[in-house]
């Protein structure tokens, strides 16, 4: 198994008495960009908030750097390990540089609430998501794709060597869904470990180091993508019949459904 | 705007800033002119003179008894008050989650009335409303508490108790005789009138320990109108926070209706008003503080002066002052 800074062990994850998943174990490969992808309530939201400690597991436990994560002081997680929640409240009134600014809380104390050191992270983070002009621009007036971005900034702020994103992509458009992955692809490649729960498929395919497919509560299936995904996998999963055809622009493995009836070739 | 010194550092908004300034000679401007004028006018320079006990007889009596008290236990009370609406609306992300709609205030007039009933002294209806306020509150935070206290559960919960509770106020006020009622319904105004030093100290220890105590939380608590997994995600240990938070927020409003009886509207008003004046993102408990401050301070100043001699209880002043003014705020907003 390759390093793994953050792993769950034996989790048994519930809400109240709903239990969601049991005896899962997993590890986020350092340095990958690794999705979860699997149908409604299959628990792959639950897995992502377990391992932000979001969740307390009901047995089982999360593994930081090699300590148990709920030991470590809880602002010290914050600087090695940040999650964007699936929604988040704007603030009334915000501008966009203050709520960026909110990602330097783990770093800040009560006598030092802006350091030269938060300052630089905060234009870096607003210059990395592409949102630097809009830095006095109030959050709620901004489009979908813009506030993401925001708050994708305000993530960044946190200089995390771990980022955790729960669904980044649902409220947007196609082109800022892509926006927002390409983003995380660039995060991953400047050296971050990315871990982000995704909806759909072929992004997961095209973006993803490291997949982790699953279904009712269990992983099915882990790895790289291009060996994992396979129809029958995608059968097994999601109940779809499918064709898996190379992915014309990245080569990645790309999904294509079967048609349910023999589309029509004259058209009316 | 930012403020460092070797490893310390702030950061300011200038807006605020000002904000807060203004308000600070707002608050002063409004207590000398309640200290100095009335039936008998106290010159500005002879205040001074007479609160180190070198004026004459009569402006010492005036100032140091009558007059000072009264405006301090405002000043402090307002300030009380603010703070506490400002910590309420902030957790529950909402302007009506104030001590006044989920029943705290509701609560301590509950527990003044009985006092008022039972044939309390002035400091027994004192005890009466900080307890009333405190078991409400903490009857809401158990009711409303689910593996945590969401912001609208408490809401929710909050205003059936105030239903509740104000029904029992009504039954109570009518199973009284005609004198304890007519004493507890002037209490129920809120009035500031004959308030004296032994009013204002209370308060004044109250906030001295309960204010750092409000400092140290309002920043975690920013993070918190975020969502609980924002704040989480940012190391903040989200429960606790709440619950020092809320203790504060019910301690401020228990005191404050101690010393000066259920005065509506400061607690809802004093964040709205702030906010919209310093243009910070949420409510700030700093300048709801300053902003309660002047808002009962200047309630009280128009309550006696405007239809000299009658004087009115400021309860009435501040929802006539605070109202108009917010509605002309709101009215601004929708542009």
């Amino acid at each position: 198994m390759p390093d793994a800074r953050l792993s769950g062990t034996g989790l048994t994850l519930a809400y109240d008495q709903r239990v969601v998943a049991t005896d899962l174990s997993v590890a986020i490969p350092d340095e990958s960009f690794t999705v979860i992808i699997g149908p409604n309530a299959c628990g792959k939201s639950t897995l992502l908030r377990a391992l932000a400690r979001m969740l307390k597991p009901k047995t089982g436990v999360v593994h930081l750097d090699g300590s148990v994560i709920t030991s470590l002081p809880s602002k010290e997680v914050a600087r090695r390990l940040g999650l964007l929640p699936q929604s988040s409240i704007v603030p009334d009134g915000i501008t966009v540089a203050d709520l960026v600014a909110r990602g330097r809380y783990p770093h800040q104390r009560l006598m030092r609430q802006w350091s030269r050191a938060d300052e630089a992270a905060v234009a870096e983070a607003m210059r990395a998501t592409d949102v630097a002009e809009l830095a006095d621009r109030i959050v709620d007036e901004l489009s979908g794709g813009q506030r993401q971005r925001v708050w994708l900034a305000m993530a960044l702020a946190q200089e995390t060597p771990i980022l955790l994103l729960d669904e980044p992509t649902t409220f947007l458009d196609i082109s800022h869904q892509i926006e927002v992955l390409d983003l995380c692809a660039d995060l991953h490649e400047a050296g971050r470990t990315m871990v982000a729960v995704l909806h759909d498929l072929n992004q997961a395919c095209r973006y993803a180091t490291h997949l982790i497919v699953m279904r009712a509560g269990t992983i099915v299936a882990e790895g790289d993508p291009a060996e994992i995904v396979t129809p029958e996998l995608v059968r097994e999963v999601f109940d779809l019949r499918c064709e898996i055809i190379p992915d014309p622009q990245s080569g990645t493995p790309l999904i294509v459904p079967e048609a349910r009836r023999r589309v029509s070739t004259a058209s009316a | 705007m930012n403020v460092r010194l070797g490893p310390y550092s702030v950061r300011l908004a200038p807006r605020a800033l000002l904000a807060g300034v203004a308000l600070l000679l707002a608050g002063c401007l409004v207590a000398v002119a309640a200290i100095s004028t009335g039936e008998f006018t106290v010159p500005v320079p002879d205040i001074i003179t007479a609160l180190f006990g070198q004026g004459t007889p009569v402006a010492e009596l005036i100032v140091s008894k009558l007059r000072a008290p009264r405006v301090v236990t405002g000043l402090l009370v307002g300030a009380a008050f603010g703070m506490s609406g400002a910590i309420f609306q902030s957790l529950t992300r909402n302007p009506l989650g104030s001590p006044d709609f989920i029943g705290f205030t509701a609560g301590a007039s509950t527990g003044g009335i009985i006092a008022v009933v039972a044939g309390g002294s002035a400091m027994t209806i004192a005890g009466g409303a900080l307890a009333g306020c405190v078991i409400t509150a903490a009857l809401v935070y158990a009711l409303a508490f689910r593996g945590g206290v969401q912001g609208y559960r408490l809401v929710l919960v909050g205003i059936g108790a105030n239903a509740l509770l104000l029904a029992v106020n009504s039954y109570l006020l009518t199973r009284a005789n005609i004198n304890d009622a007519a004493t507890a319904g002037a209490w129920l105004t809120g009035s500031l009138s004959g308030r004296g030093w032994d009013h204002a100290i209370p308060v004044a220890i109250a906030l001295a320990v309960l204010v750092p105590v409000c400092l140290y939380v309002a920043r975690p608590m920013r993070m918190i109108e975020m969502g609980d997994d924002a704040a989480k995600a940012m190391g903040i240990r989200v429960e606790p926070v709440r619950a020092v938070a809320i203790a504060a927020g019910v301690l401020l409003s228990g005191v404050a209706t101690a010393a000066a009886g259920p005065v509506i509207f400061v607690a809802l008003a004093a964040p709205q008003l702030a906010r919209r004046l310093t243009r910070s993102p949420g409510v700030t408990i700093g300048a709801s503080a300053l902003m309660g401050a002047v808002l009962l301070t200047g309630a009280d100043l128009a309550a006696q002066r405007l239809l000299a001699p009658t004087q009115l209880p400021v309860g009435v002043l501040t929802a006539a002052i605070g109202g108009t003014y917010l509605a002309l705020l709101l009215r601004k907003d929708r542009h």
